[in-house]
């Protein structure tokens, strides 16, 4: 028999259900919301505020690291709360969503952007149209771009250029290193030697330019020179010049810029060769030895073949390096006397020029670059059974 | 016996020498860089910085009034010994004794020192440099002539706060991101698992050129653009595919018993995540996070476009970058300017060096 007290509790607590429920949907809705409404209070506190700069500076900080943070526990807090079904299915893209979404709008979809907009002059297609009408638009110049870039005076010279960043950077920056690696080695100081070649990796290219125009500083001849390059020049009988912007020696005063990214990156290839030289076994070089090679015989014979593997990831990281080189040439000279390279071609174009579609086909040109590389990598990738 | 050893001696000699020379190659570029942001303004500006060692320079002994000697600077002279005509002595000749006549100054007004060649060593250290690049004001400067000149400082201060503001949480995002990203590509199974992280395979070596005319068409249409935010999500998105590789390697490695007991205790993912992976892969969060802080706070091509338009946003590479161009010969800005700008870099890479090499070991390349 069924007791009125019983019905009333059963009342009560189909009641206290609903309310739970609304209360969990409330909860559900109110929490993202109001994290929401703070990171926005937050954005338009640091776009539009006047308050003392340490004081923003702080804010941006901890809104900029704790927003993401607060984002990841809502949304996984939110997914928690599902039945246990919907929660294994979603909660593996709570934890990889974002980093795909950020990617695929920051680099993976802008490719393809990238190469429809080179496919249209200066202002990229007509805004407001479909794709065919944008594509049969006056606008719509197909290659012609492409047909530019690789004809045009200053972007042919950029590539020359380019291709001597990319000979002698790489190559210096591997032989010095190496040898360093090899040197430091043998020496009696090769962690202070490691760590001074080291150190200019710390520095920006623009410090870098600063640091490297004082050597290259010019005053007229007669007078005293405080650039340390004209210094030694004068004093050995020579003229001074005024090195990267000395037009006369073109192409080879790009020589004076490529010296820079030498004097930062070697330190790179050091480390990478210092670590492989010592995976070497001692065995091998001491029967080497035995067997009466010499130390060249030993370094050419031996210690090459060893770290070959090395050596090309290290040549090819350099040679990345050098094609997409930028800061240095725009901050030494502009890309004026003969030193174009063909990143500072591709800000030109798109920046300052505003021809967001000779610019773009640059950008597909330096893409199509790397793609060897990016099919190495993802080769050695499928190589790797374990995932 | 003895004489290989000998040659062993001689050839470590010649490493330890070779090393040193190439050493020393590399650490005075900086080096002058240094030193002459402690040197006084004019200094710099008409000497070298190498002055600061010892050196032997011509300095004055004695000085001569030519009207008093009874000279005429239109014919041959003769001064202590030696006679030539005026050019030669603006030039300086050396008297047998090992001294030196100078004429200073022109025919009318000038005076004639007798100099002898002595070592000295140019030492006048001052913080003032740092004071103009940081102070932002105008100071003033004596010329040795007495008449007096302004030059304007510098406000370094706002844009090192600036990078700062740029720097930590484009450093602390990404890791933050792709760290929940690895876990899940190590840890969790789901549709298209492979699929994603071959794009991120795919996405390290994409020169970001690629990106920055969209991204800055997409911030001008959501009006992002001068914001902290833009920049951080532009430089997250750009080492997003580095910093997912890397952290993926070294969290797929971790052992795997640790968490299965965790799971098994009932922990969730999310508290797996947090109390025990994060904890666990500090070495390689930490070498990521100095490979990203030296490549956002040396980041001038980013900050460049989607900070450029906004002076107040400026970032330090930006301000040297602006010093050079319209100040190139102001060098007790700039090197003191420089030095301001690496302050911060240098100190991270010495107190963590030993991360940063094992990130370098581990690492690939950056797009």
């Amino acid at each position: 028999m069924e007791s009125p007290n019983n019905k009333v509790a059963g009342d009560q607590s189909f009641v206290a259900g609903i309310l739970a429920l609304i209360g969990r949907v409330l909860l559900a809705v109110s929490i993202p919301l109001i994290s929401f409404y703070v990171l926005y209070l937050g954005f338009l506190f640091l776009r539009d505020s006047n308050a003392p700069r340490e004081i923003i500076v702080l804010i941006a900080i901890i809104w900029g690291v704790g927003g993401v943070g607060l984002l990841y526990w809502v949304f996984n807090w939110l997914v928690e709360k599902l039945p246990d079904q919907w929660k294994g299915r979603l909660l593996p893209f709570v934890f990889v969503g974002p980093a795909i979404a950020i990617l695929s709008w920051y680099l993976a979809i802008p490719t393809l952007r990238t190469f429809y907009l080179s496919l249209f002059g200066r202002d990229g297609p007509p805004e407001g149209l479909s794709f065919i009408q944008q594509i049969s638009s006056a606008a719509f110049v197909g290659f012609g771009n492409y047909a530019s870039v690789f004809t045009q005076d200053l972007m042919v010279e950029a590539f020359r250029n380019n291709l001597m960043w990319i000979i002698f950077g790489s190559t210096f920056s591997v032989i010095f290193g190496l040898l360093i690696a090899v040197l430091a080695d043998r020496s009696s100081f090769e962690k202070l030697a490691k760590s001074l070649i080291f150190l200019p990796m710390a520095i920006s290219f623009v410090g870098a330019g600063i640091i490297w125009n004082f050597i290259y500083e010019y005053r007229p001849e007669g007078q005293t020179q405080i650039g340390l390059l004209n210094s030694i020049v004068t004093s050995l009988g020579g003229t001074p010049e005024a090195w990267p912007q000395w037009v006369a020696i073109s192409p080879w005063n790009n020589l004076f810029l490529i010296v820079i990214v030498v004097w930062l990156q070697a330190g790179f290839s050091m480390v990478l060769f210092s670590a492989a030289l010592k995976g070497i076994p001692e065995e091998l070089l001491e029967a080497g030895r035995i067997d009466g090679a010499n130390e060249f015989q030993i370094f050419f014979r031996i210690m090459m073949p060893y770290i070959q593997g090395t050596l090309i990831s290290v040549w090819t990281t350099i040679i990345i390096f050098t094609l997409k080189i930028f800061d240095v040439v725009w901050v030494m000279t502009g890309g004026q006397f003969g030193t174009h390279v063909i990143a500072t071609q591709f800000y030109r174009q798109s920046f300052t020029n505003r021809n967001s579609g000779f610019g773009s086909a640059i950008a597909i040109v330096l893409l199509i670059a790397v793609i060897p590389v990016m099919i190495y990598n993802l080769k050695r990738f499928r190589e790797q059974e374990a995932f | 016996m003895s004489s290989a050893k000998n040659q062993k001696r001689l050839g470590k000699w010649l490493v330890n020498l070779t090393l040193l020379l190439l050493v020393l190659i590399w650490t005075i570029p900086t080096l002058g860089i240094f030193i002459s942001s402690f040197r006084n303004r004019d200094k710099i500006a008409t000497t070298g910085w190498w002055n600061v060692f010892p050196h032997r320079e011509w300095r004055p002994v004695s000085e001569l009034d030519p009207k008093a000697l009874g000279l005429n600077p239109d014919e041959v002279m003769e001064i202590e010994g030696v006679s030539g005509t005026f050019d030669q002595f603006r030039k300086g000749i050396e008297t047998p004794d090992g001294k030196r006549v100078t004429w200073i100054g022109n025919k009318r007004l000038g005076k004639v020192e007798v100099q002898e060649n002595a070592w000295t060593i140019d030492w006048d250290f001052s913080l003032d440099n740092y004071e103009q690049v940081l102070g932002g004001q105008d100071f003033e400067f004596r010329r040795p002539d007495g008449s007096v000149e302004v030059v304007p400082g510098d406000n370094m201060v706002n844009a090192f706060l600036n990078s700062l503001a740029v720097a930590i949480p484009s450093t602390v995002i990404p890791i933050l991101i792709a760290a929940f990203a690895a876990y899940a590509f190590a840890w969790m199974k789901f549709p298209g698992r492979r699929g994603m992280f071959i794009m991120v395979v795919a996405l390290l070596v994409v020169p970001l050129q690629i990106a920055l005319v969209p991204i800055l068409r997409d911030y001008r249409s959501l009006n992002l653009n001068g914001t902290f935010l833009a920049i951080w999500l532009a430089h997250t998105g750009f080492g997003l595919a580095l910093a997912t590789y890397l952290l993926y390697n070294y969290i797929s490695s971790l052992p795997r018993d640790i968490l299965e007991s965790a799971f098994i205790d009932g922990a969730s993912h999310f508290t797996v995540f947090t109390t025990l992976v994060l904890p666990l892969s500090v070495p390689a969060l930490a070498s990521f996070a100095i490979f990203q802080f030296l490549w956002v706070w040396n980041d001038y091509l980013v900050a460049l476009i989607f900070l450029g338009g906004n002076p107040e946003f400026e970032l330090v590479t930006q301000r040297m970058a602006a010093i050079v161009g319209a100040r190139g010969q102001d060098w007790h800005l700039l090197t003191a300017g420089a030095f301001v700008s690496m302050i911060l870099p240098l100190t991270v890479f010495f107190t963590l060096q030993r991360f940063f090499v094992r990130g370098l070991l581990a690492g690939s390349v950056k797009g």
